[in-house]
């Protein structure tokens, strides 16, 4: 696979995971794609944690148009439904359960469903913006993102960096498989074929349990 | 009739004395009231606590008070957008907290609502409850967080009403009506300043008893 297609791959499969009616959070970067990959069918409502349901696309023309931005702090639009609130209502919303799905990238994730995403320390310290509250608060937490950091494993035995949470992550999608996180352990049950299921095994450090019914990635 | 007295920029940040706490609203300068921090920073008020969502970017919102060297301890829960905040804090030249943003936001909501704190899930198993009392509550944990209030907040508004009550627009409101409601002395920075009533009981955000000074945004 071309490193271009990496991201696209990894959105596409995510974007199966959700189901119409879903309100998800997406994270930056790479979840910001799934929207893209939808099936026509399905509607989802974007939540966005700096205080806004119905997330969409900037709309230049809008008169609000200098007044809106997505938790990246870039432009962006609202909705037709959507509804503006303050940053305690937005995370009453997270944290009360209220969102269905998040998918967030990261920098590691462990065998337990631990999650460490927001400082390495004496190199990064953007912060944990609102990820620790979405991860303990969205009801299917999805991780997304390539399987390895320039090859050396990412989904781990046990993290080595500071957490985000503990024991919240449901999903892992990278372009190398889709993975359950269960109390036996991590679950593959999808592979990308362009990969053997040792080649997998080779990339994660934590030990992989071979779904029975172990399927093509499509 | 309550009428909120309006004042200008430089006023506002006259009430911004060395050693205060401040709070400062909006998201990445989405909501952040920049008539008042220009004023703010060319008043040289030093040795700051600044609470607000992120340090903003490089030069704007809570940044151009972080490059003044006007804050001594910024409490957020993003810095990553502002490189110079980063660099600040490695070089030992700022006392960093970093706290989940729900958290901060209710921290602040726990502070105007004569809250003793709350308890929350977020943090549980972080660095972030290190050094928090950790309670169970029918069998689940939840860390302890304690209000914040400021001496001063330095909030934006959409518009205002000669009385003070507030409507925000678009996600600019986001920590703004919070912290509102959690200062000594809260100055609220809106684009228009219409006749009391024409905003409508109905539709007022923020009302008009939190707030102590109004200030007409002016142009840069």
């Amino acid at each position: 696979m071309e490193r271009s297609e990496i991201k696209p791959f990894i959105a596409k499969r995510v974007a199966k995971e959700l189901h119409d009616g879903d309100v998800v959070n997406l994270g930056i970067g790479l979840p910001t794609m799934i929207p893209d990959y939808l099936d026509p069918s399905i509607k989802i409502t974007l939540q966005s944690e700096n205080g806004f349901i119905g997330l969409a696309a900037a709309d230049p023309e809008s008169p609000d148009a200098a007044y809106i931005v997505n938790a990246g702090g870039q432009p962006a639009g609202i909705e037709k439904d959507g509804m503006f609130f303050d940053s305690a209502t937005s995370f009453s919303i997270i944290r009360g359960g209220h969102v269905d799905a998040t998918v967030l990238g990261s920098l590691q994730v462990d065998e337990k469903g631990n999650i460490a995403n927001w400082i390495i320390p004496g190199k990064m310290v953007p912060g944990m913006g609102g990820a620790m509250d979405l991860v303990v608060g969205a009801k299917k937490v999805i991780v997304a993102m390539e399987h390895t950091q320039k090859g050396s494993p990412k989904i781990l035995k046990e993290c080595t960096l500071p957490l985000t949470a503990k024991n919240q992550v449901n999903m892992i999608v990278t372009e190398m498989g889709v993975m359950d996180v269960t109390p036996e352990g991590i679950v593959l049950k999808e592979y990308n074929p362009e990969f053997t299921v040792e080649e997998i095994q080779a990339a994660t450090e934590a030990k992989l349990i071979i779904a029975d019914d172990l399927k093509p990635m499509v | 009739m309550a009428k909120t007295k309006v004042i200008s920029a430089k006023e506002a940040a006259s009430f911004v004395k060395d050693g205060m706490t401040v709070m400062i609203g909006g998201f990445m300068t989405n909501g952040t009231a920049e008539s008042i921090i220009k004023e703010i920073a060319a008043s040289g008020a030093k040795d700051l606590t600044v609470i607000c969502n992120d340090a903003g970017y490089q030069g704007v919102g809570t940044g151009r008070l972080l490059a003044n060297g006007q804050i001594k301890k910024l409490i957020a829960s993003h810095v990553g957008l502002n490189k110079e905040c980063g660099q600040k804090y490695s070089a030992g030249e700022l006392d960093l907290v970093l706290q989940p943003q729900g958290t901060l936001a209710e921290q602040v909501r726990a502070g105007g609502a004569g809250l003793g704190g709350f308890l929350t899930p977020t943090g549980l198993g972080t660095t972030v409850a290190e050094g928090k009392d950790i309670i169970t509550v029918d069998g689940q944990q939840y860390v302890l967080e304690k209000p914040l209030r400021a001496d001063v907040a330095i909030v934006q508004g959409y518009i205002a009403d000669e009385s003070g009550n507030v409507r925000y627009k678009g996600s600019t409101r986001n920590f703004n009506p919070l912290m509102a409601s959690a200062a000594d002395t809260v100055i609220v920075e809106v684009e228009k300043i219409v006749p009391a009533g024409e905003i409508g009981p109905d539709y007022v955000e923020t009302p008009h008893i939190y707030v102590d000074y109004l200030v007409l945004k002016e142009e840069a």
